[in-house]
């Protein structure tokens, strides 16, 4: 007798009202004529969003599974929620910006400035896939740092980045650096999610299993010296680095984040980072934890480079976009610090409640950032030049004290949100009490100081420069748009001056680590 | 033996990678990603026989679906690119830099 598999339907909802919201999308595309579509997608997209949350919030009061949900394959435990919570918010966020239907293609298929582009844009004509596109993206997000064995993870991991590819090249203007973006990230991206895949199938061999916590198991008899092991984890590694953009790992960020529409940069930059720390976290830390000093000297290397490479070559950056592409780069580097502090669990849990926090408040801001650079616009699109940002502070004070406030929370000025994430982060690592360790949180530190330096160039060049003549223009923006650049600017200040209840929250969520 | 698979499997892998590397077409570029998670399937087949467990068969057929989503979205962005600049060439895409 075959005994059915079980599915914990409740622990699993947030995933499939967002994935079943998704196919709805995909059906109104087909069946909704053209001029109701909009007008279902955009109710339809953020209602999942906030169901999907509400049911979070619910699951968080109805206490934490502590067995992982359908057959062990999805880990739903306190980090878990937390990390949806936070994936939700910064997409409901993001989702608002993609509904600035002034920034997507009217029609991807047809050539740059040909009479087809002509005809679609007089006739009106939207890509409204961006919807679904987006929502499937987001449920990928979801499963992605949930999955609790390296198939899930691989089928989310493609779930995820495949609608992204997409909607990185179906940018209105610049349609050609759209495209190359899209291009770029999809080859490298297919170029390293085989190396996960690689990375499975000689863990597969090691452990005879994909499951975590059969890996973990096998790790324990096996004494962790193995060929198999060693070259698993590593390639295993790649694929996880560069979806978070670590160097040597990075170079697809700075033009991804460049020439993608910048409502999809900013839910790359916040929800897919978020996500793939997430899983960066349960692979090292369920799978491979008892291993930690064969992976750490590596990832402390990649720590280092990553966080110096994005310091240094944020300075040199003239686009505003790529500059901010390079500081999440950095600020991968930091959050790799907390992944290394491995040790006893209350170790563990100060060092993930700190990278839980972290990432909520650089993902909230990076969001208000990118939000800011939709509404600074030239003729022919975004003013991305930093030129062009010249004298902004004086043209529009308070869009420019907006951003402004934001980049310090990038640099981690005290009083915003970006200095109790990273003093959550590095107190952890210290907390560890090694030697090579807490050297590398001296290293951070000093990026950081050097990463100070062109947040604050940014600033001067914003409030001590004159404007010039023809400068961009400061649209008026959407009730969505003020509302995403309103709540950044104030989660940014209230997690800076007020960050105790996030923190207990995450220090909650942390305390009973991943499920094993 | 299973060793000879796996050391097949290994070398289909090395030279996907390198196709990657040194090929300029994008399309080239893409068959060579192909390879190499075709090279995954080898191994994962293979390692199933050598542990004795169907799970790396049942993973070759996850890996297959999601190879085909990823044809669909890849020729789909190549196509894009290349009736815009009438070259399917990574090299002549660079306008990102720096």
């Amino acid at each position: 007798m075959i005994t059915a598999p079980t599915i914990e339907y409740f622990a699993l909802a947030p995933l499939l009202i967002i994935f079943g919201a998704a196919i709805i999308g995909v059906l109104v595309e087909a069946f909704a004529p053209r001029y109701l579509r909009r007008a279902v997608h955009v109710p339809l997209t953020l209602l999942s969003l906030v169901g999907a949350f509400a049911l979070v919030i619910l699951q968080t009061i109805r206490g934490v599974p502590t067995t992982p949900a359908a057959m062990g394959s999805v880990a739903v435990d306190g980090p878990t929620l937390f990390i949806w919570g936070a994936i939700l918010v910064l997409s409901f966020v993001s989702v608002l910006l993609i509904n600035d239907e002034e920034q997507f293609v009217p029609s991807a298929a047809a050539v740059p400035g040909s009479a087809e582009e002509e005809k679609a844009i007089t006739e009106g004509a939207a890509h409204t896939e961006v919807y679904p596109l987006a929502l499937f993206a987001i449920g990928g997000m979801l499963l992605f740092p949930a999955s609790n064995d390296l198939l899930i993870m691989f089928v989310a991991l493609e779930v995820m980045s495949l609608p992204l590819y997409l909607l990185c090249g179906l940018a209105r203007r610049r349609r050609l650096l759209s495209q190359e973006a899209s291009v770029k990230y999809f080859l490298l991206g297919a170029f390293s999610s085989a190396f996960f895949l690689y990375g499975t199938a000689l863990l597969y061999g090691f452990a005879g299993t994909v499951d975590l916590a059969g890996i973990r198991e096998a790790l324990a008899t096996a004494g962790g010296t193995e060929t198999l092991l060693l070259v698993g984890t590593a390639m295993l590694g790649v694929g996880l680095l560069f979806k978070i953009g670590a160097a040597p790992f990075q170079a697809w960020k700075p033009d991804v984040y460049q020439g993608a529409p910048t409502p999809i940069t900013a839910l790359m930059a916040s929800g897919t980072l978020v996500a793939a720390f997430g899983a960066v976290l349960r692979v090292f830390w369920v799978a491979l934890g008892n291993d930690s000093w064969n992976w750490q000297p590596i990832m402390w290397g990649v720590a280092a480079l990553t966080m110096v490479v994005g310091s240094i070559l944020a300075i040199t950056q003239t686009d505003i976009k790529r500059m901010l592409a390079y500081s999440s780069i950095a600020h991968a580097g930091f959050l790799l610090v907390g992944v290394m502090a491995v040790g006893e669990a209350a170790q563990n849990a100060l060092a993930l409640s700190g990278l839980l926090f972290y990432l909520v408040t650089y993902g909230i801001t990076t969001v208000g950032a990118f939000a800011v650079v939709t509404m600074v616009r030239d003729p022919g699109g975004e003013a991305w030049h930093l030129s062009r940002w010249a004298g902004l502070g004086k043209r529009s004070p308070k869009l420019a004290g907006v951003f402004a406030f934001f980049l310090l929370a990038f640099a981690g000025i005290p009083l915003t949100s970006g200095f109790f994430g990273k003093y959550a982060v590095f107190r952890s690592a210290v907390a560890l009490g090694q030697g090579w360790l807490t050297g590398l949180v001296v290293l951070a530190v000093v990026a950081s100081a050097a990463a100070a330096f062109f947040y604050v160039r940014v600033i001067v060049l914003m409030f001590f420069s004159d404007p010039s003549a023809d400068g961009p223009t400061v649209v008026t923006p959407s009730w969505a748009t003020s509302t995403v650049v309103g709540f950044s600017a104030f989660a940014t200040v209230a997690l800076g001056v007020f960050p105790q209840p996030v923190l207990d929250l995450a220090e909650k969520a942390a305390k009973s680590l991943f499920v094993q | 033996m299973t060793t000879h698979y796996l050391v097949l499997s290994a070398l289909l892998f090395a030279i996907g990678g390198i196709g990657v590397l040194v090929r300029r077409n994008a399309i080239v570029v893409f068959m060579c990603v192909e390879l190499m998670l075709n090279a995954c399937n080898l191994a994962f087949v293979t390692f199933a026989r050598q542990n004795g467990n169907i799970d790396g068969q049942v993973i070759a057929f996850f890996v297959m679906i999601v190879a085909a989503a990823e044809v669909v979205i890849g020729l789909a962005i190549i196509v894009t690119i290349f009736r815009t600049r009438r070259s399917a060439s990574v090299d002549d895409a660079s306008l990102l830099k720096y």
